[in-house]
């Protein structure tokens, strides 16, 4: 057990698309379970990432939870990978930042069509939310950037093979594409 | 029913118990209990933490966008906001789904199809396979996918490659399995080839022997538990999904039916463009997803479930023959009319993955799919509706546009926040019947995390957590201090803190 590599993973402001794209290596996924264990990740139990050789960042940072789980990964993982579009530049939840907080709020639970009891949720057990949808990269250092909405399955894949054998991880031109 | 229990008469000198985080692996959610002296549970909620302002920042943005830009939300069930957004700007370029070229509209359903295959084959098999194979206290480097492969490679192999065929589907039809483009306003933007329908037939008679293998295995467990799985956190409730005009089991296109705890028909084919007449949705100031209920029965009164339960419950048959007589197993191993057992969501769900695999069986091998006739356009329209079930549920798109086709308006309602009264009624049903006047223990733990998890909540378009919820609970008195800290360490063990 000791000498398999252990993989941390977290989705932050995204939508699990790029983990499911993980999970789309399917059988190889038995390949994967010979070389690496899985420390904490949406698939596992276990609820603080503890030292780890990689760390899996999917989604952007939106708000404070999101930023003390970030600094999590980055203080425990020898090497921190931003995956997909939302952790690499915010994605489609950036496309708030170009629209005031207030009147996000404002339309989902004062404005909405057939709204009882309109009010902005607001009670303290409510992590604060940031004015903008940040990179992962604007936060913490990252290492490596793993392009695509999501990266697709080989992408995951080609990196994980590349660090199990030792080798510097990079993408060949057939699978480095960003939508 | 344990309403009471949402809000505290008086707040003074109550324990604050933190589940934090339900599901702190993504920070989306969690659960605050408050305790009196006698640690009886006073108040429970289930907190959802994360907002996104979808409906607020697609505005501005082209009408035909919208497919792309909504399946966003979703990762686990992108094709499901694909389509519920396709078949409201449908409307907005005239097309009624009666309308909808015929190649066009089995296209659609094949891969809502292979959609619903593959989230549901991802819940049971990636997700609460683990608990039911290893047990629910089994050590925690056990409950996750990897160990079942390890372990049971025959059960734990079946399961990806049913996800891995339903991945496939959508994959043929959309050209990528996760956020690809197929519907397009008034129709599909390509048909399938022989070789790609060929590719998808050559496996399908496997995935219908599997699927109904799934289908005895947790028949099996319910059944051997038949107590427990009945009982816990079974809240009698209304329900309501999308039914066929004759009152089939349908999952693209339908009537909304609502039925009540005895069976009794609340509404029936109704038109869902006027949805906003029977539902409205509360706004607590607690969490960020709304409570949606049916407006003739008020807010107290009219909440309701939706997803897989629902819809076997509510159907009148299922039009596929093995998940038909697997329906009838299903409501007969109950006396009720109405099988309100929570558990029973993974029975259910199962049921609809045996559907499916017949169902793309059925349309693999009609013609249509790979034939020409895949748009129609009409006139323009400034409002579209549309509705679909989705895996956990019903699902509402409506979108309002200007003369320059720019979206003015959207109201989105996703399927897991229909289940937001329910969740919350379990929890305060787990609370009650299981914490209350206890100490705090290791089955409570277990209890609250079973209870959520069985309705599938979904991690992103409500912002929930996949999987396990990993848990540490805090006791906390009314000044800030604790008093009391249990976690569960990496290796499964409960230790105070």
């Amino acid at each position: 057990m000791t000498d398999k590599l252990k993989v941390a993973t977290t989705s932050l402001a995204g939508c699990f698309g790029c983990h499911m794209s993980f999970l789309d290596i399917d059988e190889r996924m038995l390949e994967l379970a010979r070389h690496v264990e899985f420390d904490r990740s949406p698939i596992t139990d276990i609820e603080h990432c503890g030292p780890c050789d990689i760390g899996l960042i999917e989604g952007g940072v939106c708000n404070s939870e999101n930023v003390h789980v970030l600094r999590e990964f980055r203080k425990n993982c020898k090497v921190l990978i931003a995956v997909g579009a939302c952790a690499i530049n915010g994605g489609l939840p950036a496309m708030r930042n170009h629209i005031p907080l207030a009147d996000c709020l404002n339309e989902a639970y004062i404005d909405a069509i057939g709204i009882e009891n309109a009010q902005i949720p607001s009670d303290p057990e409510l992590p604060l939310l940031l004015d903008n949808v940040h990179p992962i990269h604007e936060i913490v250092k990252v290492d490596y950037y793993m392009p695509g909405c999501p990266p697709s399955a080989d992408v995951f894949w080609s990196f994980l093979s590349a660090i199990i054998a030792g080798q510097e991880p990079g993408l060949s031109y057939d699978l480095l594409h960003f939508d | 029913m344990y309403e009471n229990l949402e809000t505290a008469d008086k707040q003074d000198n109550l324990k604050r118990v933190v589940v934090d985080p339900v599901s702190r692996v993504e920070g989306h959610g969690k659960v605050t209990l408050l305790l009196d002296e006698n640690n009886k549970v006073q108040q429970a909620r289930l907190h959802i933490v994360e907002f996104r302002g979808f409906e607020k920042f697609i505005q501005g943005r082209p009408y035909w966008e919208l497919p792309v830009l909504v399946q966003r939300l979703c990762g686990i069930c992108p094709v499901s906001h694909h389509l519920a957004a396709a078949k409201a700007i449908d409307q907005l370029v005239g097309i009624d789904p009666d309308n909808l070229p015929v190649s066009a509209d089995k296209l659609r359903r094949l891969l809502h199809f292979g959609q619903v295959l593959q989230s549901h084959a991802l819940h049971f098999f990636h997700l609460s396979s683990p608990d039911l194979l290893f047990g629910f206290e089994s050590d925690i480097s056990k409950r996750n996918i990897i160990a079942v492969l390890n372990d049971f490679p025959e059960i734990g192999l079946q399961g990806v490659k049913l996800r891995k065929f339903g991945q496939e589907v959508i994959r043929m039809v959309t050209g990528k399995r996760i956020h690809g483009s197929g519907a397009i306003a008034g129709g599909m933007n390509k048909s399938l080839t022989k070789e790609e329908r060929d590719y998808l037939l050559a496996d399908v008679e496997q995935m219908i022997e599997w699927s109904a293998g799934s289908v005895a295995l947790i028949k099996k467990v319910h059944c051997s538990n038949l107590p427990y799985y009945d009982d816990f956190a079974t809240i009698s409730t209304n329900y309501l999904g999308l039914t066929k005009a004759d009152g089939a089991l349908e999952l693209y296109h339908g009537g909304i039916r609502a039925k009540d705890a005895q069976g009794g028909t609340i509404l029936d084919h109704f038109d869902y463009c006027h949805y906003s007449d029977i539902i409205h949705e509360e706004v607590r100031s607690w969490t960020y997803m709304k409570f949606p209920y049916l407006t003739s029965l008020g807010q107290q009164e009219g909440w309701y479930r939706v997803g897989p339960l629902a819809r076997v419950n509510n159907c009148d048959y299922i039009d596929t023959p093995l998940a038909e007589a697997a329906r009838i197993e299903f409501k007969q191993h109950s006396d009720s009319p109405m099988v309100h057992s929570t558990l029973a969501f993974h029975w259910a769900r199962l049921i609809e993955v045996l559907h499916c695999a017949e169902s793309i069986k059925t349309l693999l091998n009609d013609p249509d799919i790979m034939g020409s006739d895949l748009v129609a356009q009409g006139e323009k329209r400034f409002r579209g509706i549309g509705v679909i079930e989705a895996p956990r549920g019903t699902l509402f798109h409506d979108y309002q546009i200007d003369e320059n086709d720019i979206v003015t308006k959207a109201n989105l309602i996703v399927s897991t926040t229909s289940n937001n009264m329910a969740m919350n009624e379990s929890v305060r049903q787990v609370a009650a019947e299981y914490l209350s006047g206890q100490e705090l223990t290791e089955p409570l733990l277990n209890n609250l995390e079973v209870a959520i998890r069985a309705y599938d909540p979904c991690l992103s378009c409500a912002t929930h957590a996949v999987g396990k919820m990993p848990l540490q609970v805090e006791l906390v008195n009314a000044e800030g201090q604790y008093i009391d800290k249990l976690m569960k360490q990496s290796n499964g063990e409960i230790i105070k803190l």
